[in-house]
């Protein structure tokens, strides 16, 4: 800020413009918006909680709106909504079986959330709640031990032959399946992740290069080409990677479904 | 007969049309996921370090946490690091496995849904 103070007003101006880029992390800075104190308990409502609610909001008023005509002709809204619900219920239907019908509500609002709260990350000024890792991993354990809940309630006690791949010789039995388990372990650790460092990585780029525009002057075109594409590279990033967290819970509910 | 012969040929016509249409409404999104495959390459490279490492922390903590609690520091926790490697491992394997190897393509439904 002292430069700035002693530099020419133009000069000035620039300055400022970088110290205001100056980390390309403060977008995922969380901040309190209304303080909330229950004991010892921060439950305060964050900007990521109030895009949490966007996210809600946005997917209620699509799907609900959306199928208020409920036109046997479709129209182009009406269009996107069937679309995501036949999307994903081909997804479910092929992934998880058609035992896993049951539980297409969750898989969709699992997969809406993931999505809007991508894209709204996407938005000029928005918040991508999905770049941290407690999120993420929040969502991951609801789904592991969700999972775990099925398939022993499905197989009862049967499920723990899920540890001890079938053909194992049982001199490996003590071998496999601490390893077995470990891997069942680092499924929730995987999935959140995938999503969470696929976000951070993308939006910090964004920004590293979104300030090397200003700093760089005449030539920022450059970065600003590279921002440009990875804009695009990053919607599509946004969308797959709520595609994979998706299926991979239907995969893992694939598992718990038929045990292999 | 003159009131039945014509709905049959429309039936037909109508479940060809139909499997079309389900065709073209599953076709984009499966077509998406394999038109890119510099991105879905770098994205199961990308996996695959996750898979590994993931499962490689989670061995760390399980032996961390064994160890404090049985104080057998550092044994527990060096057994469980090469048990996470190979979990990890086993992880990559399945991965691969599922995804039909080289193609690199490892998130469509069907191919991971066989396993």
């Amino acid at each position: 800020m002292d430069r700035g103070v002693t530099a020419t007003p133009v000069r000035t101006k620039e300055i400022d413009k970088v110290a205001e880029a100056h980390s390309p992390l403060a977008q995922f800075e969380i901040k309190r918006l209304v303080p909330i104190q229950i004991g010892d308990l921060d439950a305060s409502f964050t900007n990521s909680a109030l895009f949490m609610v966007f996210t809600v909001v946005l997917v209620t008023i699509f799907l609900v709106l959306g199928m208020r005509r409920n036109a046997l002709v479709p129209g182009r809204w009406q269009s996107m909504a069937e679309l995501s619900y036949i999307f994903i219920a081909n997804m479910v239907r092929d992934t998880a079986g058609p035992e896993g019908r049951r539980f297409f509500p969750f898989i969709f609002t699992l997969f809406m959330f993931v999505l809007v709260g991508n894209m709204l990350g996407m938005v000029p000024y928005g918040f991508a709640y999905t770049s941290h890792i407690i999120v993420t991993f929040s969502i991951a354990l609801i789904i592991f031990i969700g999972v775990t809940v099925v398939g022993f309630a499905k197989h009862g006690i049967r499920f723990f032959g899920f540890f001890l791949p079938p053909g194992t010789p049982l001199l490996m039995a003590p071998l496999a399946v601490p390893i077995e388990i470990i891997s069942y372990l680092s499924r929730p650790v995987s999935l959140s992740v995938r999503l969470f460092a696929n976000m951070l990585a993308g939006h910090t780029l964004i920004k590293v290069f979104a300030g090397f525009i200003v700093s760089m002057g005449v030539f920022g075109f450059v970065p600003f080409a590279f921002v440009f594409a990875l804009t695009g590279l990053e919607l599509l990033i946004a969308f797959l990677q709520a595609y994979v967290f998706t299926v991979l819970t239907c995969l893992y509910l694939h598992d718990a479904l038929h045990m292999h | 007969m003159s009131a039945e012969s014509p709905p049959e040929p429309d039936l037909e016509d109508l479940d060809s049309r139909l499997k079309q249409a389900r065709d073209n409404i599953r076709g984009p999104f499966e077509k998406k996921e394999g038109n890119e495959p510099l991105r879905s390459a770098v994205g199961l490279a990308f996996r695959v370090t996750v898979e590994l490492v993931s499962a490689l922390a989670v061995g760390l903590g399980i032996g961390w946490v064994l160890d404090e609690w049985l104080g057998t520091r550092p044994w527990l926790m060096i057994l469980f690091i090469l048990l996470g490697g190979a979990a990890g491992m086993l992880n990559v394997y399945r991965l691969a496995m599922s995804s039909g190897g080289s193609r690199g393509n490892g998130d469509t439904g069907k191919d991971q849904g066989n396993r």
